[in-house]
């Protein structure tokens, strides 16, 4: 009975022990199965009919189809028949089956939409082309012996330079000023009724904001200058463009300088 | 004695059966308890296959860019991916040979991939596994993720996530599942996406600065001024309703509010002057606070108002140029702010009505751009501290204390910083490349990552 017993022990303990060894044996690895079917979901499944035909885009047309730089034109279409979704490309993304977008392209664009349903996908597209604006006409050059009024002011009027971080006025500056105050008395004489901009900017190096005050402070302290020189102050108006409208854009002192300054431009 | 024998000879196999391989590495790595993750390449099932480059790049980039995991890398991983809880199976007994000859281990016992352990276990080394697959259903693209925690002892046990997630059978929607499931393990680990944020930019690719919106890693760049002027300094509502910034539409820069969704113009009202500049808004988003000559062109205080402009007030005094300022997020009250008051511009803080008004930038260098972290307690800012003028760096600063820390180190320059809604990224903008772009990175500087590239793009601002 024990001798029986025994034995069986033994098969069995054998039988564990190999099968211990089989499952501690590497095998090569098999290649990955494909991923099984999605369980079924407990929504109402939609009916299997004939597979309907793909949408037919009745409409997609851009108006005008030529605008000058600046411009909008407005994008129109109409999708109708079985669509589940109506894309157009550039940026514009998903829409309605049925409506229109302005859009702004700067330069020469093909929007093309795609609709797309369970029979299918349609495609269209609409062309914008943009055309630089024309320049306006040159204005009449006055029978003024000295030049036309924008002439004057650019040629006549100096900029004034400025130390970094600093709005004050000093040394050649002032001598600027004051040939500043003169030329615009005469360019005032000649052209009654005309303003002149006194456009306060900065160097790249100090924050955007900052630069923005600075430049303020700059134009601020150059016009209440000229109006001590006797400049009437209404027909000067300031304004800062900060660090946004450099004269040269290389980073070292020589560029840095031209751009610390004030300049005037012809006002309306 | 026979049967005490056998009976001691069965337990210990009982015994030799249940043992689990040894978990090694498993909790720290050295780098505290950051803890590790496996993102294995999913797959998907006809149709969803063809998105699932897209998908797998937008969930591991998610995920690694969170800041809260680290990611084992994909190189380590064994071959055999599980899809799904039943995939798993329980390792077999250990056999003899592994078991060691005369005591030697020489090999960790592997299921190639199904084993919960063979994830743990070097050289992935991970403690927790992100999973699943797609498939397309009644024209869905249906996600199917879980995440597993690698401590447990068996799959059943060991489930963190299990959930299905729908988006458009498109790149689109791959990317909408993609982003939610890294949503979701993200939040696990007490961290927050980013994915449904926005941040709004000055870009001049059009040909003019023009104010420009997009998603957090990027994505879906969108025009939303066409001003054709110079349109510069956005910030945004707490809310993420609306954004204000300043434009020289009207010739002189003025500060315009518009909402976001429908982009419409909230018409501010500016007061007469030659600078109104540098808007943002108060936390429950009712006023601006702003930065302005008025009146006429006395450069510049602080001004709070309501939020369509009327009501205004200054609280600082005609002394300097006194410009962005930022209000504490967590409690209203307390603004930041950057002034030329004592010289070169610095950092400085005050209270809603412009008293206590104290310096935080230790006088050296230039000091700009501050932004508080959604805590209330920290400050982003630019600083040229131990740099030439105009050689911006970023730092963070806790308020209270004023010390800081430096983010960036002289690549290019580092400018204009901003928080994300976490708390935990930044968005700023560097020339490191070239061109001013804008770039994320951690709080602590790491992962820093390149957003834009078309034109110059910069003064990101980043919300909800």
């Amino acid at each position: 009975m024990s001798m029986f017993n025994k034995r069986k022990i033994t098969v069995v303990s054998i039988a564990l022990v190999l099968a211990m060894f089989a499952a501690g044996c590497k095998k090569k690895a098999p290649p990955p199965p494909p991923p099984p079917p999605p369980a079924p979901v407990n929504n109402t499944t939609r009916p299997t009919g004939p597979t309907s035909p793909a949408p037919v885009v009745a409409a997609f047309t851009a108006e005008p189809t030529t605008i000058q730089r600046g411009q909008s034109s407005t994008l129109r279409w109409e999708v109708s028949g079985d669509v589940t979704s109506v894309t157009i490309d550039q940026t514009i993304g998903a829409v309605q089956n049925t409506g229109n977008r302005r859009v702004f392209p700067s330069e020469s664009t093909t929007y093309t939409l795609t609709a797309t349903g369970p029979g299918g996908s349609t495609v269209s597209s609409a062309v914008v082309s943009v055309t630089a604006p024309t320049p306006p006409p040159p204005p009449p050059t006055g029978d003024r012996g000295g030049g036309s009024f924008g002439t004057q002011v650019e040629s006549s009027v100096h900029d004034i330079y400025f130390d970094y971080d600093k709005y004050d006025v000093s040394g050649e500056g002032q001598n600027t000023v004051q040939q500043d105050a003169a030329a615009l008395k005469s360019i005032f004489a000649q052209f009654p009724n005309t303003s002149i901009i006194v456009e306060g900017h900065c160097d790249e190096r100090g924050s955007a904001q900052y630069n923005l005050g600075l430049g303020d402070k700059r134009a601020s302290a150059v016009k209440d200058f000229l109006v001590q020189l006797g400049i009437p102050g209404d027909r000067l108006k300031t304004i800062s463009y900060g660090k946004e409208r450099p004269q040269c854009t290389d980073s070292n002192e020589s560029c840095w300088q031209k751009n610390r300054r004030v300049h005037f431009s012809p006002g309306q | 004695m026979k049967k005490f024998i056998w009976v001691a000879i069965v337990l210990s196999g009982i015994l030799l059966i249940a043992q689990q391989p040894d978990m090694v590495g498993r909790i720290d790595k050295g780098r505290g308890t950051v803890p590790v993750i496996a993102i294995p390449n999913l797959r998907g099932s006809g149709d969803a296959q063809g998105l699932m480059t897209v998908f797998n790049q937008t969930l591991w980039d998610d995920v690694n860019s969170s800041g809260v995991v680290k990611m084992a890398p994909k190189t380590s991983y064994p071959l055999t991916v599980p899809q799904q809880p039943t995939d798993f199976t329980a390792p077999a007994p250990p056999s003899d040979n592994s078991r060691g000859k005369k005591g030697e281990m020489t090999t960790i016992p592997s299921g190639g991939g199904r084993w919960l352990s063979d994830w743990s276990n070097p050289p992935v080394n991970a403690n927790y596994l992100a999973t699943g697959y797609t498939a397309v259903q009644n024209g869905v693209l249906v996600l199917y993720g879980w995440m597993f925690d690698l401590s447990r002892a068996t799959a059943a046990d060991a489930q963190v996530i299990g959930k299905r997630y729908l988006g458009g059978v498109d790149e689109a929607g791959a990317r909408k599942v993609a982003h939610e499931f890294a949503a979701d393990i993200v939040a696990t680990f007490g961290g927050q996406s980013m994915f449904g944020t926005h941040i709004y930019f000055v870009s001049n690719r059009s040909g003019r600065s023009e104010i420009w919106g997009m998603d957090p890693d990027g994505k879906n760049q969108k025009q939303i001024t066409h001003f054709n002027s110079i349109s510069i300094e956005p910030a945004v509502s707490a809310d993420g309703t609306k954004i204000a910034f300043t434009s020289y539409y009207h010739l002189t820069p003025d500060i315009f509010v518009f909402s976001v969704e429908p982009s419409r113009d909230l018409r501010f009202y500016n007061q007469s002057a030659s600078v109104n500049s540098s808007p943002s808004f108060s936390p429950d988003g009712k006023k601006i606070i702003y930065s302005s000559s008025a009146p006429g062109s006395r450069c510049c205080r602080i001004f709070t108002s309501n939020l369509d402009g009327t009501g205004f007030k200054p609280i600082t005094s005609l002394a300097a140029i006194d410009t962005e300022p930022k209000i504490n997020p967590k409690t209203g009250n307390d603004v930041v702010f950057t002034s030329g008051r004592s010289g070169p511009q610095q950092i400085y803080k005050m209270s809603m009505e412009g008293t206590d008004v104290e310096r935080l930038s230790d006088g050296s260098g230039e000091a700009g751009n501050p932004s508080w972290n959604p805590d209330g307690q920290h400050i982003a800012f630019a600083w040229t501290r131990g740099f030439a003028a105009g050689a911006w760096n970023i730092f963070v600063m806790d308020v209270a204390t004023k010390q800081y820390q430096q983010l960036t180190h002289g690549q290019g320059k580092n400018e204009q910083p901003s928080w994300a809604p976490d708390g935990v990224h930044i968005v700023f903008s560097s020339t490191r490349n070239g061109k001013y772009q804008i770039y994320t990175m951690l709080a602590d500087g790491t992962h820093v990552e390149q957003l834009t590239t078309q034109g110059t793009n910069d003064r990101p601002v980043w919300g909800k």
